[in-house]
């Protein structure tokens, strides 16, 4: 697994720890394993109409990254270089080296009535914006008495 | 993010700055690579969603201050239902030494990436020490 995302934040990380004693007791943890902490860190919302994804990927080349949506399960991947000097190179020190490198996936399912043909995403500053629209059939809608 | 500047326009003038300036203090450490060279140290933060505008860089004495501000359009009414990335407000803090040249300080920030080199002063780069036999 990989180290928490925002490392030295102190209650950050008695809150990962508590998290993840509790999950280490829960008989039915996730079928895909710890889902905090990763790369990127990942962020769900939804309105009536759409469900949006937010992926913190800073530093990938876009061109690089894959996003799927199979049968309501979308997966984001791609690579980041770590950008260090080599382990040989005497001229330099690495002083700290906290930022994630080398290929990522991440997978988040989806509710049942996303629309698999309406799907947007967009890479800005950073983040992947993932925009999947509701099935029109369950949107809500109100009906008239008479 | 339209969401919260919605519910503190509703509220008293005193409690909304209140409640604004606790929640400055509250703030996400973003990962860091800091790598030294021989003529200078280059630090690489990870700022996501942090557009140029909404960054602070200080430079006070031997303080560095990294602050940035998490700025998503985001839909209208949208509900969040898992949050990983809970404060949208990275800030973190480095002392410098003396050797370090504040003024030629240059930066640049690419797809959430922050790139800082600082250079060493002069007369702190490294030198060739000839050693004379007596």
């Amino acid at each position: 697994m990989y180290r928490s995302v925002f490392t030295r934040d102190v209650f950050a990380e008695l809150d990962r720890l508590q998290r993840e004693m509790q999950e280490a007791f829960d008989l039915s943890p996730s079928i895909r394993g710890v889902g905090r902490g990763g790369f990127p860190a990942l962020n769900v919302g939804g309105t009536s109409q759409s469900v949006e994804v937010y992926a913190f990927a800073p530093g990938v080349d876009p061109a690089t990254m894959e996003v799927n949506l199979d049968r309501g399960v979308l997966s984001i991947a791609g690579e980041r270089q770590a950008n260090l000097p080599p382990n040989d190179d005497d001229k330099s020190a690495v002083h700290i080296n906290e930022r994630f490198g080398g290929r990522f996936r991440r997978v988040v399912s989806l509710s049942d009535d996303v629309d698999p043909n309406s799907v947007s995403a967009d890479y800005r500053d950073g983040v992947v914006h993932i925009s999947v629209k509701r099935r029109e059939s369950s949107q809500p809608r109100r009906i008239s008495v008479k | 993010m339209n969401d919260t500047t919605a519910v503190t326009k509703n509220e008293p003038d005193a409690v909304a700055r209140k409640e604004r300036a606790q929640r400055s203090e509250v703030a996400l450490i973003p990962p860091v690579d800091v790598i030294e060279d021989s003529t200078g140290i280059t630090l690489r933060a990870d700022l996501p969603g942090v557009p140029k505008d909404r960054l602070m860089l200080q430079v006070e004495a031997d303080t560095l201050t990294i602050e940035g501000e998490v700025s998503i359009a985001m839909p209208e009414g949208m509900e969040a239902s898992y949050v990983e990335v809970t404060v949208p407000r990275f800030r973190r803090v480095f002392t410098l030494s003396k050797e370090f040249d504040t003024a030629k300080v240059s930066a640049e920030i690419k797809h959430g990436v922050l790139t800082l080199r600082i250079p060493k002063a002069e007369h702190a780069q490294p030198r060739r020490i000839e050693v004379k036999v007596a």
